[in-house]
């Protein structure tokens, strides 16, 4: 993990969790093959929360979180995201990943199409917006994550901390009511990491519901209302971060704490 | 100013000293050829081997080359111009090039009807400008203007009659000024160009093309009206069902029956007569034309989740690459008889051009497929997470990346494919190498030309394949946007 500070205050006016449930995840379970991911998954997330998820390497983090937005099959259990239940129904699948924006630790933005092209496409080819007005909600976004002179360059052409950005722009374009993030912050050198957390507390404090996978514990005090610790494919542990840092229940999450907090 | 200068710093040079020139040996030529060919012994030693290779190929080549014959009706009368110049004196008798250069050209296709030949190639040119320049207007304007400037050029050396070239400049101009004026439009060349180009070459009634239309007609309105319902692959399936009864039953008998009410049309050209490079440009650029997409498909069937799709693509791509080519010419007729109502006559030159598309297609899906598995994952799963469906997908994340690495491949088959043409002669068709040299041959005249057409023909083609590969470099320096 870094030691990216969190430095700025917290506008918390808007980070407000409803009681309206966003996503319903009921005994849910994943096979890879022989090899058993994810073990009877219960987790209900209310809008407008923002969860950290973390745990050792290997423990099914990333698994769950794409078994959200259908990049991965789940084999028993339900998921329910928006009220639509995800099924192999490929027009549920394909609304739900409409609905649910996605930002992965290699930002995999198109490098054949400029910054503009990636925030457009989607919108222009999903939702069927006039390009125009694509453009300018792309432009909006991307001044938010303030790189709006960055719109016709290449993806290859920018740093990492930027494209990290224009990943998480490209996702908001669709006006997602749900955000993922994977590790959206270990694939950057250090002074890079601050700038994309910066863009993800502003998406906190305009009460976006966040579902993060990420190793930085400073915006898991800072941002998050409820930390989940994974091992195993099986949720260990969960509760607000005070409580979660301060007074670990687990032994597994003290261990797992200590090697990642204390060196 | 010196003054204060000397003042304040004790010891400063105020004028440069001129830089002393390299020695000789790090200079210009002399440093070029010490580094890249005599930079140690073996270098030496391989240049100066090198060097006599060279001489020795010139010496054999040259006297042969400058005793070039131009003007002779006859082998004989070649020998006998070159004998005169010398005892045992070699020398190239081009001039059954200029005796028949019609032949290595259209084959037996009628002279007076060459202008058609003519026009359709350059108009290919013109329907090729928004493709390969595509976004670029100047390279879309040079290429339609050489076009139109070639076929006008050609025409008035092949001495046609004055109204045709007036008519074809005409047209060529107003092309010219459709691409300036209006270069989106272009594209409509390049939509109708296949119907015009089969009208020009073989000629005809003007209602055959205008019917088969109706067929491709037939086939986007049945996938444009089941799509939404049916998806892609099962609408474009029933498109294509849809558009081959047409084509196998209504088409001929209709277009029979418009040519009776309405009898407009050019003379008709049958297939026997094509030969040369006419035939093979022909054969090449319409198996060209279609192969890609038809490559594209098997590529991605190949990749499918869907059993049945997977195994036909994987049928086709083996057996097709596992064949030589020549069994699929010579078993044309009798595979294609299979799929065809019975007693139809199917024509020998679509024949050829289905099974080289077939046979390039197979080629291009694995190289293409070798494009798409050097993609990451993270791309698939970046347009998946977005929203976008398979085909939306693949047309604007995946197929632009993989097509874009696969380019190199994708010419190198192209090139093959078009010089796989000269095969078509085991079926007796008149490709410019074997076929219409056999036919000059047997001339009393040319009996025993050897080296003179080979050259010949090997140049042309060699033309038309470094001008392809030169395309594709300029193509992927064109689409080069990683900088890294
Ligand atoms: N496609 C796959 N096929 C087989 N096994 C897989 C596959 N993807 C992941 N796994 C395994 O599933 C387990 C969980 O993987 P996952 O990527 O969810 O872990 P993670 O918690 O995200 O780890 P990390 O912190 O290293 O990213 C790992 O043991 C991994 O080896
Ligand atoms: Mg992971």
């Amino acid at each position: 993990m870094s030691d990216a500070v969190i430095d700025r205050k917290i506008d918390r006016s808007h980070m407000q969790v409803s009681n309206e449930v966003a996503i319903q995840i009921e005994k849910m379970n994943k096979w890879y093959g022989q090899f058993h991911v994810l073990r009877d998954i219960d987790l209900t997330v209310y809008r407008g929360e923002r969860i950290v998820i973390c745990g050792p390497s290997g423990s099914g983090k990333s698994t769950l979180i794409r078994c959200i937005n259908a990049l991965e099959e789940h084999q028993k259990g339900r998921i329910v995201v928006d009220g639509t239940v995800l099924s192999s129904d490929l027009k549920n699948i394909d609304k739900i990943r409409s609905e649910v924006g996605m930002v992965f630790q290699h930002f995999n933005l198109f490098p054949h199409l400029t910054i503009l092209e990636n925030c457009t496409l989607a919108p222009i080819w999903v939702r069927k917006i006039p390009r125009k007005e694509a453009e300018e909600t792309a432009m909006h976004f991307l001044r938010k994550v303030k790189i709006p002179e960055q719109a016709h360059k290449y993806p290859g052409q920018l740093s990492g901390g930027q494209q990290q950005r224009v990943a998480i722009a490209r996702s908001l374009c669709m006006r997602p009511r749900i955000m993922l993030f994977d590790e959206p912050t270990s694939a950057l050198d250090p002074e890079m990491i601050k700038e994309v957390l910066d863009t993800m507390i502003e998406l906190a404090e305009e009460g976006m519901t966040m579902l993060v996978v990420t190793h930085e514990m400073g915006f898991a005090q800072a941002v998050a209302n409820r930390v989940i610790f994974m091992d195993q494919g099986q949720i260990v542990e969960q509760n607000e971060p005070k409580e979660f840092f301060s007074n670990p229940k687990s032994e597994r999450t003290k261990l797992f704490l200590s090697q990642i907090l204390g060196h | 100013m010196s003054e204060t200068h000397a003042a304040t710093v004790s010891y400063v040079r105020d004028t440069m000293l001129p830089p002393a020139e390299a020695p000789v040996t790090e200079r210009g030529a002399i440093k070029w050829l010490r580094e890249n060919l005599f930079s140690g012994w073996l270098n030496t030693l391989l240049t100066l081997i090198a060097l006599y290779i060279i001489f020795v190929a010139v010496r054999a080549v040259m006297p042969w080359l400058m005793n070039s014959v131009w003007n002779a009706a006859s082998l004989g009368e070649c020998r006998q111009i070159v004998a005169a110049a010398g005892e045992g004196a070699t020398g190239a008798c081009w001039a059954v090039i200029r005796d028949r250069w019609h032949q290595y050209m259209f084959g037996f296709y009628p002279r007076e009807l060459y202008w058609r030949p003519v026009l359709a190639f350059g108009l290919l040119f013109v329907a090729l400008a928004p493709v390969l320049y595509y976004g670029n207007r100047r390279a879309e304007l040079t290429l339609t203007a050489t076009a139109g400037a070639f076929v006008i050029a050609v025409l008035f050396a092949l001495g046609t009659p004055f109204g045709i070239v007036a008519a074809v400049t005409v047209l060529m101009a107003a092309l010219l000024a459709l691409a300036w004026a209006a270069p989106k439009r272009l594209v409509w060349v390049t939509v109708f160009y296949a119907p015009v180009c089969y009208l020009l070459l073989w000629g005809g009634s003007v209602w055959a093309p205008v019917t088969a239309i109706a067929g491709f007609a037939l086939l986007a309105a049945v996938f444009v009206a089941l799509q939404p319902r049916v998806g892609v692959p099962v609408a474009l399936g029933a498109g294509l069902v849809a558009a081959v009864l047409w084509w196998a039953y209504p088409d001929a008998t209709v277009a029979r029956a418009l040519s009776s009410i309405l009898p407009i049309g050019l003379t008709a050209v049958p297939s026997t007569q094509f030969g040369g490079f006419l035939l093979a440009i022909t054969i090449g650029v319409t198996a060209i034309s279609f192969s890609l997409p038809l490559g594209i498909l098997l590529a991605l069937g190949r990749q499918s989740n869907m059993l049945i799709v997977k195994a036909l693509s994987v049928g086709f791509i083996e057996f097709i690459r596992g064949v030589p080519l020549i069994t699929l010419l010579f078993t044309a007729s009798l595979l294609l008889q299979y799929f065809l109502p019975p007693g139809t006559n199917f024509d020998i030159i679509l024949r050829v051009i289905i099974l080289v598309t077939f046979f390039a297609a197979a080629y291009l899906a694995e190289v293409i497929r070798g494009g798409l598995a050097a993609l990451p994952r993270g791309q698939y799963e970046a347009a998946d997470s977005l929203g976008l469906d398979y085909w939306q997908a693949q047309r604007l994340v995946i197929l632009p990346q993989a097509l874009k690495i696969s380019i190199p491949g994708i010419v190198s088959t192209f090139i093959g494919l078009f010089k796989d043409t000269t095969l078509v002669s085991f079926v007796g068709l008149m490709d410019p190498l074997r076929g219409v040299t056999q036919i000059v041959r047997a001339d009393i005249n040319w009996k025993g030309i050897y080296w003179e057409p080979y050259i010949f023909v090997g140049a042309i083609f060699f033309l038309m394949c470094y001008g392809m590969s030169r395309y594709s470099m300029y193509l992927e320096r064109k689409l080069r946007t990683d900088h890294r």
